[in-house]
């Protein structure tokens, strides 16, 4: 298989997982900020920071309110990030990769695309935006199932599942962030308890309700929570499931190369104990971990898409 | 409100479906009698899911424009074409017939030029043309053959005789489309497919990989194949990538290949350099190595020419192949039949003027209102004069052009091209003109696509197909009429 449709591969994976998350995200907190009380300041542009998108935000608008941020991170096209542009990117590197994908993922992801274009206006409305964001969400699904129903687990799929996976980790990170970030912005003496709404509400973002409750089974709680997502075995978005999948991947991979460097990271380790323990230490290391996802990129890249070899 | 065949009415030219008595020919009974039976809603209905069904399946080709490259969905009339099996198989055997013959002649050029020395065609044609390389003298592809892949235009004239408009066969286009019209059409008038007697097409592919294969300087089971696009900016990136994947060849860009101090061409994976067996280059002959033609092509591989001239790797087409599909050679492609296989031409040409011959010259600027004027190296339809539907300006530039530069020009009658009924607007069946292009392969075997792709100038009166600039196609059905 050729480096470049490799990594073309990689990338359409990581941003179909991107559109699908963030048209979760924005369904999530359309129904989280309607249980928020009036003297929380818990906002839409929350939404921004966890996409690490402020500055672009800024250069693009002066209102931080819903209909500005839906737009920049549903259909802005000068958002890179936004569900839109990654759709884009989606079918811009399925289109140049459908060689080795079946042809039926090349018509789906035109599909979305379109119904994502010519639907966009929806997504912004308040009044139809749920079944909009549905839509998407479907789809991103129906392409997930068609791949996992068809292809070959040759190295295309590998490389599927390694962009699919990193991304996944990195957004469970950004969710456990938004959630600490929120929390410590909160006046500490305000009387109303917001730590279940917060936490239940990282938990459905991530569409890990259901899971945490049957695994856990005990009531939703800050550090639980945090531990789930981050260390949970079998919950395929924790960050250690994530990272564990994909070097179960790396490794179906030729190890070609002397620079051939292991997929699998050596995390840093940070103890939950109580709710003290999710403060500034914790978004540290939520930081930490997110360089360790990069580091993961830099490797999956140094070992399949660059390759300067010379022949003898 | 049903369609009206009374009311079409094709004028003195050859109509692909209806004969000159306004009933239908033979092997478009089925389909016109189909025709007739729906009304207009369901017509309407049809053509909008073939448009949905091209944009879902993004049926493109990129379009060159001053605002930049755009994307187009592939235009397409619903209503199939329709040519007998009789007399599809004597036109593929001319086309074979054809080809076999180019292939001696580039070979021949190439080597002993012995058809230059019998003096049936002059040298200096050769010596003045842009497309002989110098660089491809004394080498010898395997099987002696040169074009793998020919693009043949067929015309219609009023006589109902089909004859050769051009061959190319330097990176021929189009092949992808004649296949995803058919796929279109069988969602799309399933009906007819079971009812009526159509030959398949899809073989192609399949075809297409035996041809490359038997090219493989390796005798392997399963040789390295590629197919070689300049990138996704290319009018026909999709048809690089549809090719690719039906094949299951690699779609490579020149920066994916790189040709090693051995000589052979490898290319670069995530197992490291694989070598690479045979080429299928859609890129032009200039751009291919920079070490021996453009300088500035970022588009090739430097070194490609020293691995295909040691026989290390094979390309398709071969370098130079270009050389018999100048327009001045097609007007010698007759003779050139008789020389090498010393048969009669099968298919017949247009009748061609030569402006590099004083007497045929003198005709041309006499008559360049009746008279298409074409450059000898253009495709796409680009620098064209279109006589009868020029100005008195255009002409006077067109004759200053073949005054400074007349082996570059030919020209030839304005042929009555043939019709066929095409959706139009309200939903109206009109004639619209139309012409074929077949794919033939050679190898160690010839083969000829069944039909090929019918371009059509969706614009009433007009006889440009190209789809740069304005043309449609159509499903093209080869049936047979003697199956009952």
């Amino acid at each position: 298989m050729l480096s470049r449709v490799a990594e073309r591969i990689y990338w359409a994976a990581r941003y179909l997982e991107r559109a699908e998350n963030t048209a979760r995200l924005v369904g999530v907190y359309d129904n989280l900020l309607f249980d928020l009380p009036r003297s929380v300041n818990i906002g839409w542009f929350n939404l921004v920071v966890i996409n690490s998108g402020t500055e672009l935000f800024h250069e693009r608008y002066r209102v931080q309110d819903e209909r500005n941020v839906v737009k920049f991170l549903l259909a802005d096209d000068t958002n890179p990030s936004s569900m839109l542009s990654s759709l884009l990117c989606l079918r811009e590197n399925i289109r140049t990769a459908r060689d080795v994908l079946p042809s039926e993922a090349w018509e789906l992801v035109n599909e979305l695309h379109l119904f994502a274009r010519n639907n966009i206006q929806q997504g912004i409305n308040r009044s139809d935006r749920h079944v909009f964001l549905n839509g998407i969400i479907e789809g991103c699904q129906g392409i997930n199932g068609l791949l996992a129903g068809t292809m070959s687990r040759d190295p295309a799929w590998s490389f599927m599942r390694l962009g699919c996976n990193l991304e996944r980790a990195d957004m469970t990170t950004r969710l456990l962030d938004a959630g600490a970030a929120a929390l410590l912005s909160t006046d500490p003496s305000d009387p109303t308890s917001l730590d279940q709404l917060v936490w239940g509400n990282v938990l459905r973002s991530g569409s890990a309700y259901m899971p945490y409750r049957r695994t856990v089974r005990t009531a939703v709680s800050g550090p639980e929570v945090a531990n789930f997502l981050l260390d949970d075995e079998h919950f395929p978005r924790s960050v250690r499931f994530c990272l564990e999948q994909s070097a179960l991947s790396a490794s179906r991979l030729p190890d070609s190369g002397e620079q051939y460097s292991p997929v699998k990271p050596v995390l840093p380790t940070y103890a939950i104990e109580d709710d003290s323990s999710l403060g500034q230490n914790f978004r540290d290391h939520l930081n930490d971990l997110q360089l360790v996802l990069m580091d993961v990129h830099k490797r999956i890249a140094g070992n399949w898409f660059l390759c300067d070899e010379t022949p003898g | 409100m049903y369609i009206d065949w009374k009311q079409y009415d094709p004028g003195h030219f050859f109509d692909e479906l209806i004969g000159a008595d306004g009933s239908p020919r033979d092997p478009a009974s089925k389909l016109t009698h189909y025709l007739t039976d729906l009304n207009t809603e369901e017509l309407e209905k049809r053509r909008k899911m073939a448009e949905a069904t091209i944009q879902e399946m993004g049926v493109s080709f990129t379009v060159y424009t001053e605002e930049g490259n755009i994307d187009r969905a592939w235009p397409f009339d619903i209503i199939p074409r329709t040519i007998s099996r009789q007399q599809w198989d004597k036109t593929a055997a001319g086309l074979k017939q054809r080809l076999r013959a180019l292939n001696l002649f580039i070979d021949d050029l190439y080597h002993e030029q012995r058809i230059l020395k019998d003096k049936v065609v002059p040298r200096y044609l050769i010596e003045n043309s842009t497309n002989f390389r110098p660089e491809c003298i004394g080498v010898s592809p395997p099987h002696g053959v040169w074009a793998h892949i020919c693009g043949t235009d067929l015309v219609r004239d009023g006589d109902g005789e089909f004859y050769v408009l051009e061959d190319n066969l330097r990176v021929p286009s189009g092949v992808s489309y004649m296949l995803e019209n058919r796929s279109i059409t069988k969602r799309v008038l399933p009906e007819l497919f079971e009812n009526d007697n159509i030959l398949p097409i899809d073989d192609y592919p399949a075809r297409l990989f035996d041809t490359l294969a038997s090219l493989s300087p390796r005798q392997v089971k399963q040789p390295e194949i590629v197919v070689l696009t300049p990138g996704i900016f290319n009018s026909a990136y999709f048809e690089h990538a549809f090719l690719a994947q039906q094949m299951g060849a690699e779609l490579v860009e020149g920066s994916d290949l790189v040709v090693g101090d051995d000589d052979m061409v490898y290319m670069r994976t995530i197992d490291g350099l694989t070598r690479v067996d045979v080429i299928y280059r859609r890129i032009d002959d200039l751009f291919l190595d920079p070490e021996v033609f453009r300088k500035d092509s970022t588009l090739g591989v430097p070194g490609l020419m020293r691995a295909w001239k040691k026989g290390n790797v094979a390309l398709a087409n071969a370098p130079g192949a270009g050389v018999a599909d100048d327009k001045v050679i097609y007007a010698y492609v007759p003779q050139i039949i008789k020389y090498y296989l010393d048969e009669e031409p099968l298919i017949r040409n247009v009748e061609t003027f030569l402006c590099d011959d004083d007497k045929q010259r003198r005709y041309v600027l006499a008559n360049l209102d009746k008279l298409v004027v074409k450059p000898a190296n253009e495709s796409g339809g680009y620098g064209m004069l279109v006589g009868p539907h020029s100005t008195q300006k255009e002409q006077a530039r067109f004759a200053e052009l073949i005054k400074a530069n007349p082996r570059n020009y030919i020209a030839q009658p304005t042929l009555a091209l043939s019709t066929a009924p095409t959706l139009v607007a309200n939903n109206n069946l009109e004639p619209r003109h139309l012409d074929l292009r077949p794919f033939i392969l050679q190898a160690r075997d010839t083969y000829c696509t069944t039909g090929g792709l019918t371009r059509v100038a969706m614009t009433k009166g007009s006889l440009v197909v190209n789809s740069s600039q304005g043309g449609g196609s159509k499903d093209t059905w080869i049936v047979d009429t003697e199956v009952k």
